[in-house]
């Protein structure tokens, strides 16, 4: 599996990313690749946006981001089907460039949340979730002040029809709509979500529960 | 020539900030506001006969996000 992490300016959780994948895909297959590059590398499996604070949250978070020129490409890749995970401001980037559908506004109680919630897997139909059991509880760390999922209802029903919403909160912390924590694409290879699985990877993070989603991505190549 | 852009939170979005700040002239003892919107005002300092159209379209591709926000374009 080769996998690129995209580094913007203000990006925070690139190197949590990369540690992630490393851990699945091996050390030499992981690349980091700068927001100014045109190009991702040849012979990609997945692209990682990681969460972070992308050139200062200036006029909406992650609209900035979503006009480099590495945007452009990743689109691109996962127009030909290559898989995105984009994670906090990575869900934000991602809604920007319109890979996937529905906006992150400020949350509903305007504070900064910062604490370990439980989400429910809710499907397992997925190269991200299928390591996991269908409505499994899981605890990953949210980190933000953009994290309340908006779509209109038309958005709503068709993404819960199409069985694409991959979490929700058992405890809503910022106000998204229907509980929506994180998001699948049409072809269900991209995935916004505004919990940070990376950093539940190791005994030493508290839990250990992000770490099926990185097992599953490897699963999910070795059949590709 | 200048243009100014106005976005707002679409009409049934809610705005979390707006309503901050209504409570928070209540507090002052302001009596009567019965809602506030919160939104942007962005100046463009355009280049002699740029068109209305060329400003609308950088309000759909990176002023607005046109999935949660509404923009006016004033020319002036």
């Amino acid at each position: 599996m080769r996998a690129a992490v995209i580094q913007f300016p203000g990006s925070n959780c690139d190197r949590d990313m990369a540690v992630a994948l490393k851990q699945v895909a091996g050390n030499g297959q992981v690349e980091t690749v700068w927001h100014k590059d045109h190009d991702l590398p040849d012979g990609l499996d997945i692209v990682a946006v990681p969460g972070g604070f992308s050139f200062g949250d200036y006029l909406r978070c992650g609209a900035i981001a979503a006009q480099s020129p590495i945007a452009r490409a990743i689109v691109d890749f996962a127009k030909r089907g290559g898989y995105v995970l984009g994670v906090c401001n990575g869900f934000q980037v991602l809604t920007e460039t319109g890979l996937l559908p529905g906006a992150l506004m400020r949350n509903a109680n305007l504070k900064f949340v910062c604490k370990p919630v439980a989400l429910t897997v809710e499907t397992t139909d997925s190269g991200f979730t299928s390591g996991y059991g269908k409505g499994q509880v899981v605890t990953y760390p949210v980190a933000h002040h953009d994290g309340n999922y908006f779509a209109d209802d038309d958005m709503i029903a068709r993404l819960n029809a199409e069985d694409r919403v991959a979490f929700r909160y058992v405890d809503n912390p910022n106000g998204s709509r229907d509980d929506i924590a994180g998001i699948l694409s049409e072809n269900r290879r991209v995935l916004g979500l505004m919990p940070h699985p990376e950093r539940a990877l190791e005994t030493a993070h508290g839990n250990t529960d992000g770490a099926v989603v990185f097992r599953s991505l490897l699963d999910a190549m070795a059949i590709a | 020539m200048k243009a100014r852009v106005y976005v707002m939170l679409k009409d049934g979005v809610l705005d979390p900030q707006g309503e901050a700040v209504r409570h928070a002239l209540g507090t002052l003892g302001f009596g009567g506001v019965e809602g506030v919107r919160q939104g942007k005002v962005i100046e463009l300092d355009l280049a002699e006969g740029t068109s209305e159209e060329a400003v609308k379209e950088m309000c759909e591709k990176l002023l607005a996000n046109t999935v949660i926000e509404r923009y006016d374009v004033e020319i002036a």
